[in-house]
């Protein structure tokens, strides 16, 4: 059960911010769009990072109801977009990985919807520092998670390049080795076969 | 003692669920998976709804009726740790074992084995990580000491969710140095082997050719 659905019964038509958050893959030249309802006067906050995958590059746009663009870039690897919402009516935000012919990408994102609302709604008189406490904690842990958030995918990323880069280190060395070997030996037998036909005529030339 | 307004607004509330959610569309018979980085021993809740597309109408309806959703959890290592048929609507739980991508696919038991033109789903989709749902426990809080309670668990629980994933970064910078380690000895070792092959080789080379034109009496 969401959370919301039940903190609005006790206080009221409380929504607290919707965070949507994904890590999805993109396959090579597919769309993928999502959309999104909100009210008029929410603010919201877009971010996108590609994790893995070609050039970690994608397209991204951002409409509102009427399909009027607010946001559009095209092969960015992260970005970071808040605005407004002034209609109401469904969002629609798009992920294009139509250029790459081959190359399929991992790519997160999160859509902030709203504020949250304090953990402490204002009638309550519990304790003034206990409110201010809940609040900028809560605050400052939301804004810690976001952090790790962006240190795991920066490491996600390195590591699926560090990964890459044994693998073909790996099979090159195993590759180049095996080609010199057969490469060698074969010249000395080519070679070795030029000189058995002239057996007659060298002898004969050198009587 | 919840009061008889309180109740149908609690009530009112489950039936507006995930109206306001964020949703996409896919196809009746495609998969959607949706990767999940997580360290271990943690809860993940995940709510969706479906709704089917009328074509008659044009438009989504309500609900999709007959229709069911096949929920596969798997580890990076391909081990399943869920798979489960719901309903048009439904929530699903695990809780991970071991650190690492879990991959939690969906998709509906359509029987239809050609999709027609048009035809797609819209899902509703809200996956929470690590926390618990103590806004049911916050609503039922007989007093504000009681409440004040649960939401400093909320906070704990947010706190421990941190110390988790500070845990498994440190874990993954250790892979992360031991694949770059390695690479490097990869590297060296490789080199080293080439060079000792491109020198006995050279040597063969030049041993056994001359042995061949000593042999042919060019030289």
């Amino acid at each position: 059960m969401p959370r919301w659905a039940a903190a609005a019964g006790r206080w009221g038509w409380r929504l607290p911010a919707l965070l949507p958050e994904i890590t999805f893959e993109l396959p090579d030249n597919a769309k993928q769009r999502f959309y999104e309802d909100i009210a008029p006067g929410t603010a919201c906050a877009l971010e996108f990072q590609v994790i893995t995958g070609g050039h970690y590059d994608v397209d991204c746009r951002l409409e509102d109801p009427d399909g009027k663009v607010l946001y559009k870039e095209m092969k960015t690897r992260y970005d970071n977009f808040t605005f407004t919402a002034s209609k109401n009516g469904t969002y629609r935000f798009c992920f294009c990985n139509e250029f790459s012919t081959f190359t399929h990408k991992t790519m997160y994102f999160d859509f902030q919807v709203g504020e949250d609302p304090p953990l402490f709604p204002s009638e309550n008189r519990v304790s003034a520092l206990t409110q201010v406490e809940s609040v900028s904690i809560h605050e400052a842990l939301k804004s810690v998670t976001d952090y790790q958030t962006h240190v795991r995918l920066r490491e996600a990323q390195g590591q699926s390049r560090a990964e890459d880069l044994n693998t073909r280190v790996a099979y090159w060395s195993v590759g180049e080795a095996f080609v010199l070997l057969v490469v060698s030996i074969g010249q000395v037998f080519l070679l070795k076969s030029f000189f058995s036909d002239k057996r007659t005529t060298t002898s004969r030339v050198g009587s | 003692m919840a009061t008889a307004v309180e109740i149908l607004a609690l009530l009112f509330c489950f039936g507006f669920s995930l109206s306001a959610a964020f949703y996409f569309h896919v196809g009746e018979r495609e998969e959607k998976c949706i990767i999940e980085d997580i360290p271990s021993d943690t809860w993940i809740t995940g709510t969706f709804k479906v709704q089917k597309w009328d074509r008659d109408r044009h438009d989504f309806l309500e609900s999709a009726p007959g229709l069911g959703m096949f929920v596969t959890i798997t580890t990076y290592n391909d081990e399943v740790l869920l798979s489960k048929l719901y309903g048009a609507q439904g929530t699903f739980y695990f809780t991970s074992h071991s650190p690492g991508e879990h991959i939690i696919c969906l998709e509906s038991n359509s029987t239809q084995l050609v999709s027609f033109g048009g035809s797609k789903l819209r899902i509703h989709l809200d996956i929470r990580v690590g926390e618990h749902d103590l806004d049911a426990a916050i609503a039922q809080a007989k007093d504000k000491v009681n409440e004040v309670t649960f939401k400093l668990e909320h906070l704990i629980e947010q706190i421990e969710q941190i110390l988790k994933e500070q845990d498994y970064q440190r874990d993954r910078e250790e892979n992360f140095r031991m694949t770059s380690e390695d690479t490097n000895r990869n590297v060296l070792w490789w080199a080293f082997a080439q060079i000792s092959i491109f020198i006995l080789v050279g040597i063969f080379q030049m041993k056994h050719l001359k042995d061949f034109f000593i042999a042919k009496k060019l030289v």
